[in-house]
């Protein structure tokens, strides 16, 4: 599903990230884990499209997408979620979610304007699509609260339902249950376990471990900006790299 | 075109070119320490030089004393602007501090209309108007005290930044507010000495041009501008770049006015401003930056 | 929805009843300023309020239209209903050009570039002398006519302005609500987010750049067919902070406050008329205590201090 080859970036005289390859398989859920400053913000900065990579590469379901801007992406069916959210918070929970059906949906400025009969349907499609995705979230409570008067948990909702609204068929998650209370973690966990049932591939940076290696089917390990390890689960709790790398941060 | 009439233009080029480096290097210092583009710094330059006349005038001091006391008020000014508009702002996004400072250099324009009139004035020159020659062009005593003062307010800036603790606070803010103020750097004070410092030097820019270019409520703003223009061309450096920036702009204009049209001058200044933005965002020297997300 | 449609009516009440309030009075000819500033604040507004792109350049375009209109009719004796849409689609087509380098800055950078463009442009209406008469001014541009009338009175000018305004009016409130309008909005709370889900916010901004500066274009036009007099000094750098000023004390990112903001702007020098100089101070005095004090504009600081101070009383909720 998603191929990263080779990516190293760097900024100034840092090198965040160095030679970092890995592969996301379909249907996957796909963790990527590394302490603090390891890298893992970067990476999927650079998958996404936001930031150019120094070099290496990105594939898409076999499809090159190195460089593509992240509106194209989209379109091609990758979305991702942002460590410090990223709602537009102006607006109301349900717009939120609106936009994320931009891509489903062609009315331009014109038949806007003129109110033409087929914007308004469409229209009406975009909305019912987008109680579609807050119900799947369960966030329906909510939808016409500004999304800037959401409580912190119900924004990274908001944020995972917008994201859907894309219909993609990659999400990239960046610490999801980062601030979520365990409760909140639970049910994050089992939406992303849904996420998956609908056939969508997932990648998900998360310091919460056992969220993690409860949900993940495979692990990659970042540290100082390098690949130290990757595996199953399993695999990656009994590798002493890591523990050692985990341990030395303290 | 001889040789003579390019030397002229460009000696009296640079003496503008001078100016609107230190209006640059107002903006500059502003950017760097709050992240905010002034659009009230030109007029600080109109109230240098309206503020000397008017200690000259009505109040009778003369040039020696009412220079200072000019300063010193646009000083004030600036400080008061930072402290009781800028400060207090609860949203300060980009839009909001453009449109704030935009709201403040019309009100100081408009107070300085009312207060002085509408009258365009000059100042008389520093020492005489006695035309020296240089090879086969002249230039006017004022000419020179605008390149020397410009040359001492840079060296005294210079020093400030890199041999006092507050300079060196204020370039560690420059540098990154946030980890300067975990630090133990007090950087709202640095925000306020910032405008301080602009103020006072783009009142000094005022005041030494007056005698050349007379002055009047409004002068500001295209002085201003010009000065943007300098410091977007030096990438936004408090230094040496802005300087060179300033220059060139002056000198530029200064010949395109001369030899193609001097109705174009204006433009040549925001032509080049565009091109810059355009094509070298990050000054014709600097090196590129990228943006965090 | 419906909602809205009742908001536009009793809009499009008041504007069409407004004239019987002022029968005549010289008013009337304020009035008709006040339509092409709403227009050119609803233009100015659905770049700044909804995308968030500020521009100081707005008075340029509005100049253009002008210019053009007034240079086509009054000195190659075109038809002024054919040279209005094509000075707008030109206008247009030129903002979306520059669009593309200029909206790649951003904030104080943008403010700069869109300023300097508005200067430029201000420079070369006074420096090309031979087409736009400089700064003495371009005259003799003809009255609109419609099947044998003309628009030659303050009150036919009234309902003409107007009737342009309103259509205006009905469409930026369309488009606002609209799945662009949300796209916009969205780029202006968070560019990134909305890329990542597939906006394409550099074009849709550059779109929305170019027909802002179509609307005002237009709104030139129709300037200079009913003052048939037009010179640089209404296109300055003054007028574009004028418009700037409007849509920020109406409310960013609301079509009616640009409306209010528009109505305010235009009559308050009227109302100053004795203390005429004040009217530069009491602009910037507005435009920093608006941004101090109700960030939002008067569309929605109103009903805050209503709701705050004098709910108990009533319970409406006016909201635009
Ligand atoms: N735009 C940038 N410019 C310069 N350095 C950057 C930039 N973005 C990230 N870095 C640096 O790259 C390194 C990796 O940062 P990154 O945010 O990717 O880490 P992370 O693994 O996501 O950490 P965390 O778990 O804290 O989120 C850090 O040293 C960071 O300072
Ligand atoms: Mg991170």
């Amino acid at each position: 599903m998603l191929e990263v080859a080779g990516i190293t970036q760097i900024f100034g005289g840092v090198t965040a990230l160095e030679d970092v390859s890995f592969v996301a398989k379909k249907g996957d859920i796909t963790g990527v884990i590394g302490p603090n400053g390891a890298g893992k913000t970067t990476l999927f900065n650079i998958v996404s499209g936001i930031y150019k990579q120094t070099s290496g590469s990105v594939h898409l379901e076999g499809k090159q997408v190195t460089g593509l801007p992240p509106e194209r992406l989209a379109r091609l069916g990758m979305v991702r979620t942002f460590q410090n959210i990223e709602l537009f918070g102006s607006m109301t929970v349900m717009e939120n979610v609106m936009v994320g059906m931009h891509t489903k949906s062609s009315s331009g400025i014109l038949a806007c304007s003129f109110l033409m009969p087929w914007s308004i349907g469409e229209e009406r499609r975009i909305r019912d699509g987008a109680m579609k995705w807050l119900d799947f979230v369960g966030i329906t409570g909510e939808a016409d609260v500004t999304a800037g008067n959401l409580p912190f948990g119900k924004g990274r909702l908001l944020e995972i339902a917008r994201a859907l609204a894309v219909e993609p068929r990659l999400i990239l998650m960046d610490e999801p249950a980062a601030g979520l209370n365990s409760q909140e973690t639970l049910a994050l966990a089992s939406l992303i376990q849904r996420i998956r049932a609908l056939g969508i591939t997932v990648v998900l940076v998360e310091h919460d471990m056992e969220l993690v290696m409860d949900i993940c089917d495979r692990i990659v390990v970042l540290n100082l900006g390098r690949k130290l390890a990757e595996g199953t689960p399993r695999e990656i709790q009994e590798n002493p790299e890591v523990i050692a790398a985990y341990l030395g941060e303290g | 075109m001889q040789f003579d009439q390019i030397l002229q233009y460009t000696l009296s080029g640079l003496s503008t070119g001078a100016i609107y480096a230190l209006i640059g290097i107002g903006f500059s210092i502003i950017y760097n320490s709050t992240g905010i583009i002034n659009f009230a710094q030109g007029e600080f330059v109109m109230l240098g030089g309206m503020l000397t006349l008017f200690f000259m005038g009505p109040l009778k001091l003369p040039l020696w004393a009412a220079i200072p006391c000019a300063v010193l008020i646009s000083t004030l000014t600036g400080i008061v602007f930072e402290r009781f508009a800028i400060r207090p702002l609860r949203q300060p996004t980009p839009i909001n501090l453009v449109i704030i400072t935009i709201g403040g250099s019309i009100l100081m324009r408009g107070l300085a209309m009312l207060l002085w009139g509408k009258d365009t004035q000059s100042l008389p020159p520093f020492s005489g108007d006695e035309p020296i020659a240089i090879g086969g062009a002249t230039i006017l005593p004022q000419h020179i005290w605008i390149l020397g003062i410009t040359l001492v307010i840079i060296a005294i800036n210079k020093l400030y930044f890199y041999h006092t603790i507050s300079g060196k606070a204020m370039r560690a803010c420059a540098y990154n507010r946030r980890a300067a103020g975990l630090v133990g750097i007090d950087v709202r004070r640095m925000v306020m000495f910032s405008f301080m410092i602009s103020s006072a030097m783009g009142a000094v820019a005022g005041i030494i041009v007056a005698p050349l270019t007379m002055t009047a409520y409004d002068v500001g703003v295209m002085l201003g501008l010009k000065g943007f223009c300098a410091a977007i061309i030096g990438g936004m450096s408090s230094g040496a770049a802005t300087v060179v920036g300033g220059l060139i702009l002056g000198v530029l204009e200064s010949l395109g006015a001369g030899l193609v049209s001097s109705g174009y001058k204006d433009a040549i200044a925001f032509i080049i401003l565009l091109l810059i933005l355009f094509i070298r965002p990050q000054g014709l020297f600097g090196k590129a930056d990228s943006e965090r997300v | 929805m419906k909602k809205e449609l009742l908001k536009f009516l009793v809009f499009l009440v008041i504007v069409m009843a407004a004239p019987l309030a002022f029968k005549g009075g010289y008013l009337l000819n304020v009035l008709v300023f006040v339509g092409i500033n709403t227009m050119l604040a609803i233009a100015l507004n659905l770049l700044l309020g909804y995308a968030g792109q500020i521009s100081l350049g707005h008075a340029g375009f509005f100049g253009l239209g002008a210019y053009l209109s007034g240079i086509m009719t009054a000195t190659y004796g075109w038809n002024p209903w054919l040279v209005m849409p094509l000075a707008a689609l030109i206008v247009g087509i030129l903002a979306f050009m520059i669009g593309f380098p200029v909206l790649k800055l951003k904030g104080h950078y943008l403010a700069m570039a869109t300023l300097g463009l508005g200067i430029i442009i201000y420079i070369v209406f006074n420096e090309t002398v031979d087409l736009t008469g400089g700064p003495s001014g371009l005259s003799g541009i003809p009255n609109l006519t419609i099947a044998g009338t003309t628009f030659d009175t303050d009150l036919k000018n009234y309902y003409l302005i107007w009737s342009f305004t309103s259509v205006i009016v009905f469409l930026a409130v369309n488009l606002a609500r609209s799945r662009v309008g949300r796209a916009l909005r969205a780029i202006h709370d968070s560019e990134v987010a909305a890329q990542v889900l597939g906006v394409n916010a550099r074009i849709i901004k550059i779109q929305i750049f170019a027909l802002s500066a179509a609307i005002s274009s237009l709104a030139g036009s129709l300037y200079a067919h009913t003052m048939t007099f037009i010179s640089p000094a209404s296109f300055g750098f003054n007028f574009s902070v004028e418009l700037l000023t409007m849509v920020v004390i109406g409310g960013l990112g609301s079509i009616y406050g640009s409306f209010f903001g528009a109505v305010l702007l235009t009559l308050l020098p009227e109302f100053l008329r004795e203390a005429q100089d004040y009217d530069i101070v009491i602009y910037g005095a507005l435009l920093m205590a608006m941004v101090m004090f109700m960030p939002g504009g008067l569309v929605r600081g109103i009903p805050a201090l209503f709701n705050r101070f004098i709910k108990p009383a009533g319970k409406g909720n006016g909201h635009a």
